[in-house]
């Protein structure tokens, strides 16, 4: 796109300023409409799980909901309580919607299509990734308030807990794929299934790395089972408790970009990006783009069927699984899977 | 620990087994009523708003004995009365406080001429609090928009009673 503005007769420096944030644009804007129906499948899915209709009032089969909702929250007035500390409140949202969308530049959506193609991709996510705790403990923190601080403690805890298996996981791909560059992660993927199948997950070892990455996810975006931070029964709407109009939506989008970001992440390290699901030459007429936003919407839609699906864990059980459980097995299989293309690959 | 455990703990079974069921549901027809525009059938005992009724000559059944304001729980009916010009004997106010009343049905139990009823409806909603005050007029507009179905409901109901 740079060539494209310095064809127009800009010198580069500027001709890159504004196709970077073309881009930008092109990322966020789209991105901020698929929250909005990604937040709608969401309840649709559970409610259909549960029996029920789910939105079906508002536009054509309650499409236009989450636009309802978004307008209603964006008239409404911004509650900030007295006892808060006003800065860091208001910065809490801020911080955690910038986040969530500052992971999404180096996400290849298809060969090439990328804002920030940098050899370093994985490790930008996972520091990005920890970064998204503080708006969560800033909010906690800020809002001076009991709930809010119990959700923002056990926010962090939760987090970093699931960040070190995670790290491990990514380590057992980074292993198989030879980079940490995304768009090589999946372009290593090609045909790696017995020489037909698209993506890390068909191979035997990794299958396991896979679940227990999906399962990490659901832990790293707070949702259920593990959304003790939002726990309503205890903690009334955890962090966001004091939050309201604006600020809360920010959260809101927010989460769901989080949460999206995990989808993306499942799709592009295990399940082959946006290559089609088996290496078969016509299957490549399909827009990389579409096999990208199917496999991305599979995931989420995963992510809504677990959520309807099983019951909150207990604190002690969410630690459990992420220090006893997770922990040794992703350490094991690190050892297992460098072993192994040490005798294979690399003898 | 047995083998069989730690296999079904290590495959995820009891979760996979959860999904597989979920999943079933997800596709069955849904229960739920839509409801604005698909309603529930309702017993002709239901108890939603109160209508004052009139005989078919359109004279008002009320007598005033004021059994449903003593029979009220809530206290929510406030009735006045006095005789009218032919010497029969009327309201004057009839008001039902709607924030009050619990929706029990002693008011139409007690009443001897089948005056006060509570009808059908229950979709009355208002945007402010003092639309919920009914006075003598709003309740018996309610009886002459509702007196069919009160009506048939009585007649429903009466071999029971």
């Amino acid at each position: 796109m740079t060539a494209f503005f310095q064809s127009l007769g800009m010198n580069y420096e500027w001709a890159w300023f504004i196709a970077t944030v073309c881009g930008i644009l092109l990322i966020a804007l789209p991105l901020m409409l698929a929250v909005a129906m990604i937040i709608y499948v969401d309840r649709k899915v559970w409610a259909a799980i549960n029996l029920r209709r789910g939105p079906n009032v508002v536009g054509p089969l309650g499409l236009l909901q989450s636009f309802a909702d978004g307008l209603k929250v964006f008239l409404q007035e911004t509650i900030i309580p007295s006892a808060a500390n006003k800065g860091i409140f208001i910065l809490a949202p801020i911080v955690t919607f910038t986040v969530a969308l500052g992971a999404w530049a180096v996400i290849p959506f298809d060969a090439g299509v990328v804002l920030a193609d940098i050899n370093v991709g994985l490790l930008y996510i996972l520091a990005i990734s920890s970064l998204s705790v503080y708006g969560v403990v800033m909010a906690g923190w800020a809002s001076n308030s009991k709930y809010p601080f119990f959700s923002a403690m056990r926010a962090s805890a939760q987090m970093i807990s699931y960040e070190v298996s995670i790290g491990f996981i990514l380590v057992c791909v980074v292993l198989y794929a030879g980079s940490f560059n995304l768009t090589e992660i999946v372009m290593s993927q090609k045909g790696h299934g017995l020489g037909i199948v698209n993506g890390y997950v068909f191979n035997i070892l990794l299958f396991p790395m896979w679940v227990m990455f999906f399962i990490s996810s659901l832990a790293e975006t707070q949702r259920v089972p593990f959304d003790l931070t939002e726990a309503e029964s205890e903690l009334v709407a955890g962090y966001q408790t004091e939050y309201s109009s604006m600020s809360f939506a920010l959260f809101w989008l927010g989460e769901y970009a989080n949460i999206l970001l995990m989808c993306s992440l499942n799709t592009i390290l295990f399940f082959g990006g946006w290559l089609p699901p088996i290496d078969w030459a016509p299957l490549y007429y399909v827009p990389g783009i579409i096999w990208f936003l199917l496999k991305t919407f599979f995931f989420f839609f995963m992510f809504s069927w677990v959520m309807a699906t099983v019951p909150r864990y207990r604190y002690d059980q969410l630690m459990r699984l992420g220090w006893k459980i997770f922990l040794p097995i992703s350490l094991l299989f690190v050892v297992l899977i460098s072993g192994w293309l040490m005798f294979t690959r690399y003898a | 620990m047995s083998v069989a455990h730690l296999v079904k703990s290590f495959t995820l079974w009891e979760f996979v087994k959860a999904h597989a069921l979920t999943l079933k549901y997800f596709f069955k027809p849904k229960v739920t009523i839509n409801y604005p525009f698909e309603k529930n059938p309702l017993s002709p005992r239901f108890r939603g708003e109160h209508a004052l009724r009139r005989y078919p000559n359109g004279e008002e059944r009320c007598i005033a004995c004021k059994l449903c304001e003593a029979v009220c729980p809530a206290q929510a009916i406030t009735i006045e009365a006095e005789p009218r010009d032919d010497g029969s004997r009327r309201t004057t106010r009839y008001d039902i406080d709607m924030t009050k009343c619990i929706f029990c049905g002693f008011c139409q139990e007690a009443c001897p001429v089948d005056a006060i009823v509570e009808g059908p409806n229950f979709e009355y909603a208002t945007e402010t609090r003092e639309e919920l005050l009914y006075d003598k007029a709003k309740l018996l507009a309610n009886g002459d928009k509702w007196e069919r179905a009160i009506a048939a409901n009585l007649e429903a109901d009466a071999p029971y009673r």
